[in-house]
């Protein structure tokens, strides 16, 4: 989408594609405590050793934490082990690796319908097999709850889940706590393994803790899981390629065997993870001065990206589209699932230089004040014109 | 409990034996403790070096306040990868000139193996790979787990300390047509021997004969002998008859960025609409391992080998690093002669590169280990750059000690 974008010569074009962060006016959102942190000479004048095999020790305790809660009770028990990887996508890669080479109880993932693209490819590659489950409802817009109980339902015993831990890609759908308490009693009681992929922690209510709610809560009852945090959007370190694979187990013993056999998978595929993102981000978490500025600058990232989607649902409701909009303000996260369909978007690509995903998935983050009439505006013509 | 857990049957894996030295290393508090394992240079002062041009560039790219953290595109920043395809080809190359090379920015040398093995393991008619022996531990690793078959050429003979030529000239003859080879690049890990230009030259015409696939690891160009051309002459003159290969280069050594995983593919084709289609399977392969790779270290390389005045800068680091490794040699080799300590020790100032592999077996290095806390792995590897001026005695007493005590 980006490079179609990137030909279109139009002064009016919008990138409503990859979900990368966009401030008002257009350029990058550069984290004040990012810079402060890199232009101090420290940073520069630091060792490029190589780290070991499973990267910084430091950003690896703080991500722990960072998701699981500082006082968990799993960390403290030493049943945590965490590896640095390269962000989401790399995270996802090793762990999924590990459990086609280790967990013999299913190498089968249940993966959400729909859900980012590059998740089946990612586990395919990986060497599980991959399966669906019904997850969003076209209907409502909303979750397909019922079918995703009944799906999971029939899993066969000790299948691996893949579930977002918030802000559903690229739906914004996500369950409600009551939603997840019934998930997480049918995941335990059927044995199947979570596998959370948590990309927007903190962007998504602008909360840390709320944002990790999903993971933590089972954590809690003492099960095993795997989860894998980026810091792209959170912390705007996309190119960086800085995040972490945790694996919780059910004892010490196990989490370091398990470490050893994860550094066996990331060995031959790149050795060590790099050192300078996942440096500026141990950085930042360990400070606490550094760590509120940080969550600071994430909830007015979190409030602006909520004031799109006010904006733009009373832009639609203003000119009287027809249907109902309110998913815009009750789908969470970067993305908004709009409902268009893909004639929709190929319209409003070619006639409004709009760019977004087929599917009809569009990045909040991408829109600004400016922005949003002309967005309304195409949605509007859109839909209103006959076929 | 841990009966309960889906993990409780995976069994620990082993420690790396190369990265594991370190970790024993680490744990030893003898203040005459050497770490002569990992291949990471050290300064005289027995410290890691970051060069002052990457320092330079680093600091500029920190101070312009219009670089932001986006993602770079798959295969990378575009910059980078054009100039790592001139550094390795030649900046005259007709092969780039003819648009017939596809470069894509990797995780250093490991990354662009990786990457490059499994798109061989899905696109290539022929799935295994000969690598010499011995070579670098991890090799093995990564082309099996990128889908290949791997066996082996003669290398290495024990009883010269020197190139096997007539065993490799064999195996390769032997090998199916189309195979892959593996080709140390220059400064063979860990053997330092390297072919001479001669023997490259009838190395290729075999290859080229048999339509083998050549391979490159290139890890230490211009860290070898000094000179970034000199060191590039194997892949240059493969790529100067026309035919095609593949190339992993790693910027860990030569630029110092070791823990920033600068690395790049390239994959020399007969004609640019067979490497564009090349590189979109490339993309492939990258996305779903990671997306897209880390921004940081490929700029700072990209940032030096596009300006002249830097490029120059570290071309002079260059060979100050590579000088320093070859005193060592010569240090240790006088040392040992001076001891008169038994055996043919001329191969340290024969090999090249980083490394010695200095025919001391297992149990000799576990000697000098145990009594004189040197780490090297277990195969009689040393790394020169991990010597200085005041430690060679130490290292020549404990040869010598391994190499006269009675066993």
């Amino acid at each position: 989408v980006t490079v179609a974008y990137n030909k279109d010569t139009s002064p009016n074009k919008l990138n409503l594609g990859v979900g990368a962060y966009r401030t008002e006016v257009k350029w990058d959102f550069i984290f004040r405590g990012l810079e402060s942190c890199v232009d101090s000479f420290r940073f520069v004048s630091r060792v490029k050793e190589y780290l070991g095999i499973t990267g910084l020790a430091d950003f690896n305790k703080l991500s722990a934490k960072l998701i699981l809660g500082a006082d968990s009770p799993a960390i403290q028990d030493n049943r945590v082990t965490t590896v640095q990887c390269l962000s989401g996508t790399g995270s996802l890669r090793v762990g999924a690796e590990f459990l086609a080479r280790h967990y013999h109880e299913q190498k089968t993932i249940y993966i959400p319908n729909p859900t980012w693209g590059n998740h089946p490819k990612i586990f395919n590659l990986a060497g599980l097999s991959v399966k669906t489950y019904r997850y969003y409802d076209p209907a409502t817009k909303g979750l397909d709850f019922q079918g995703l109980l009944e799906d999971l339902g029939a899993a066969p015993s000790g299948a691996i889940v893949l579930l977002h831990a918030c802000a559903h890609n690229p739906t914004g759908v996500d369950p409600t706590l009551e939603q997840w308490e019934q998930i997480r009693q049918l995941i335990r009681s059927k044995q199947l393994l979570p596998f959370f992929d948590s990309a927007y922690q903190g962007f998504a209510s602008g909360s840390l803790d709320a944002d990790a709610e999903s993971v933590r809560m089972f954590v809690a009852d003492g099960g095993e899981c795997l989860a894998a945090q980026s810091y792209a959007k959170n912390m705007g370190l996309y190119g960086e390629r800085v995040g972490a694979l945790s694996i919780v187990c059910k004892a010490a013993d196990v989490a370091s065997r398990v470490e050893s056999q994860l550094k066996l998978v990331i060995r031959p595929m790149y050795s060590n993870p790099p050192i300078h993102g996942a440096s500026i981000v141990a950085a930042i978490l360990k400070d606490s001065e550094m760590y509120q500025e940080w969550t600071v600058e994430l909830k007015a990232m979190a409030d602006r990206i909520l004031s799109m989607r006010q904006q733009l649902f009373e832009a639609l409701s203003a000119r009287g589209t027809p249907g109902d909009w309110s998913h815009i303000i009750k789908q969470i996260g970067m993305f908004t699932f709009t409902g268009l369909n893909s004639e929709q978007v190929a319209f409003m690509t070619k006639e409004y230089h709009i760019y977004m995903t087929s599917d009809g998935r569009i990045s909040m983050a991408g829109l600004s004040s400016r922005t949003v009439p002309h967005l309304a505006d195409a949605i509007h013509a859109a839909v209103t014109r006959s076929t």
